[in-house]
């Protein structure tokens, strides 16, 4: 089903490489295998495709980015044989996903001034220290350590070449949407890049959201907490009473 | 088939998870034990987050020991008065407990408290029992007869009361504060306590043995009750998708655990459960000396 969705979808695209022509010659048209993601009781992580047409030639780069919050980084230490956590450095502006795409190498067509301001590229993102830091040295290292963190959560990614053209000006890519998601809307920036300079350029939200009982008991956990506790100690004692019911008869 | 766990935010398995409710629910009917102090660890070797464990693990043992409490009942092997007088210093124990998990939580050190926890009871626990069963294989070849129990301090402090179902004239500050303490740990590690509290109950009060587990039942409910409402309000890690997977896995594996049980001898059994015991307290104990895959962690969103 989601294959033939693709193929009408690539069909419409290639029937709109025609317009483009005709149409603004900066714009990327750009669009979602799905809309939004929903977060549903199944849910073990999805995959998101993306996919376009450029307005002209070029080299293409996809950033997806999630929700921006501060996050913890720690840091553990020997005390007495035991490993304990001793240091800690709050980072501002961090992105909770960070995936790319592009269709070679981004030093074999992007010049460092636009990876910097467009904050392409994991060492790009801007995320600073909450406190001032005399020991830049150190809270790099910090820095370092949440990009690996985060790798390990399969929540930061890019492989160049995974983005792939079909012909001159259609391109697809795929991204994987892991279990450990946080909900929010996402950003997807698409920069089409000519000699050194973005050619054209696109920003795609994408929603993702808890759906169905997960989004109900997340909410009334988090709404309601007091009630939420008293109807797992409900539930609890029926299963409880019941299980008892149970071992009588047998 | 994988299942998306709410308040755990992560994809698990449910045939792991309800292969792990049944199995500690086995051992739980074998060996007579709650079986928290085995589940929380083994919640937290399956990837749950500590705090996650802790809290639902408090939840499942509700449900436990409602189902316990009533087989108890019928043969009239609860301590009512008892109970409650324990439940007094259980409920401000688990109180504070909740509150100490918070503070400790936010300061980073919830993971190093709950493991250390962990390594020092389970330790303790598990060599004393694996000492006494081996004793007791030893005694059943001489036929030693040993004392009920004794008389010592304890039995001088203020505030007596008669506790007619334990034939006891004891202060209540002795019970209070084995409430208190045994509120504690089902707080921070996520059990009921009856490993600490029964011995306590036979060793300290000097109770008979055949009200004591009745008894320390009918006051762990109300505290994992207590634990439950607390954790869920001040830190939102009850996963009752999680904590119903693991009833249903439990009541299961309990049935079998009780048949096969009976046909096994008592030292033999507790003997097979302080080596269990040991085994998870020296993974545990393993994983806090051992140098970690990285140094470095994150520590969760602050105000998303």
């Amino acid at each position: 089903m989601k294959k033939i969705l693709c193929f009408i979808a690539l069909f419409l695209l290639i029937d709109a490489i025609a317009d483009a022509g005709a149409a603004r010659a900066s714009e990327i048209t750009v669009d979602l295998s799905e809309p939004i993601v929903k977060i549903t009781t199944g849910f073990s992580g999805t995959d998101l495709l993306i996919f376009g047409v450029a307005p002209g030639e070029g080299d293409v780069v996809i950033v997806v980015r999630g929700p921006i919050r501060d996050e913890i980084v720690r840091k553990k230490e020997q005390v007495m044989g035991v490993w304990v956590n001793r240091r800690q450095v709050v980072l501002e502006n961090v992105p909770s996903l960070y995936m790319m795409a592009s269709n070679r190498d981004l030093n074999e067509f992007l010049p460092g001034g636009i990876a910097y301001t467009h904050q392409i590229g994991v060492e790009n993102i801007r995320m600073t220290p909450a406190k001032a830091y005399a020991d830049v040295e150190d809270w790099e290292t910090f820095r370092h350590a949440l990009v690996r963190n985060k790798e390990n959560q399969n929540l930061y990614h890019w492989k160049p070449g995974n983005l792939v053209f079909l012909g001159n000006r259609l391109f697809r890519t795929k991204v994987h949407f892991p279990a450990n998601l946080t909900v929010g809307t996402f950003g997807i920036d698409t920069y089409l890049i000519k000699k050194g300079e973005i050619a054209a350029y696109k920003t795609t939200l994408l929603n993702v959201r808890k759906f169905g009982v997960e989004a109900g008991i997340y909410n009334f956990a988090h709404r309601h907490s007091f009630a939420y506790g008293v109807l797992a100690i409900l539930v609890a004692g029926l299963a409880g009473w019941m299980a008892n019911a149970a071992f009588r008869k047998s | 088939m994988q299942i998306y766990l709410p308040i755990a935010e992560m994809s698990v398995n449910i045939f792991l998870i309800l292969g792990l409710g049944g199995g500690v629910g086995f051992l739980s009917g074998l060996f007579g034990v709650g079986g928290g102090f085995l589940m929380t660890p083994l919640l937290f070797f399956i990837g749950i987050p500590s705090p996650v464990a802790v809290a639902t693990e408090a939840n499942q043992i509700v449900a436990s020991s409602i189902s316990g409490v009533l087989a108890h009942f019928r043969r009239g092997n609860v301590d009512i008065k008892m109970g409650i007088v324990l439940l007094v210093g259980g409920v401000l124990g688990s109180t504070f407990g909740v509150w100490l998990f918070t503070v400790l939580k936010g300061l980073g050190q919830i993971d190093l408290v709950i493991k250390l926890s962990y390594v020092i009871f389970l330790s303790i626990i598990g060599s004393l029992m694996l000492v006494e069963s081996v004793r007791a294989m030893q005694k059943r070849k001489k036929k030693v007869v040993s004392k009920a129990h004794y008389h010592n301090w304890l039995h001088g402090l203020p505030f007596k009361m008669r506790f007619r179902k334990s034939r006891l004239y004891i202060s209540a500050l002795l019970p209070v504060a084995i409430g208190f303490v045994v509120g504690i740990l089902a707080a921070i590690m996520g059990v009921g306590g009856g490993f600490v509290m029964v011995p306590a109950m036979i060793y300290l009060l000097g109770m008979p043995t055949s009200v004591v587990v009745g008894t320390s039942l009918l006051q762990i409910i109300f505290v994992t009750a207590n634990v439950t409402i607390l954790q869920a309000v001040n830190n939102q890690t009850v996963d009752v998708v999680l904590a119903l997977i693991l009833m249903i896995g439990g009541v299961i594996g309990a049935q079998f655990g009780a048949k096969f049980g009976s046909r096994m001898q008592g030292e033999h059994l507790r003997g097979l459960l302080a080596i269990i015991v040991l085994g998870v307290c020296s993974k545990l104990g393993y994983d806090l000396v051992a140098v970690p895959a990285d140094l470095f962690s994150l520590g969760g969103g602050v105000g998303h």
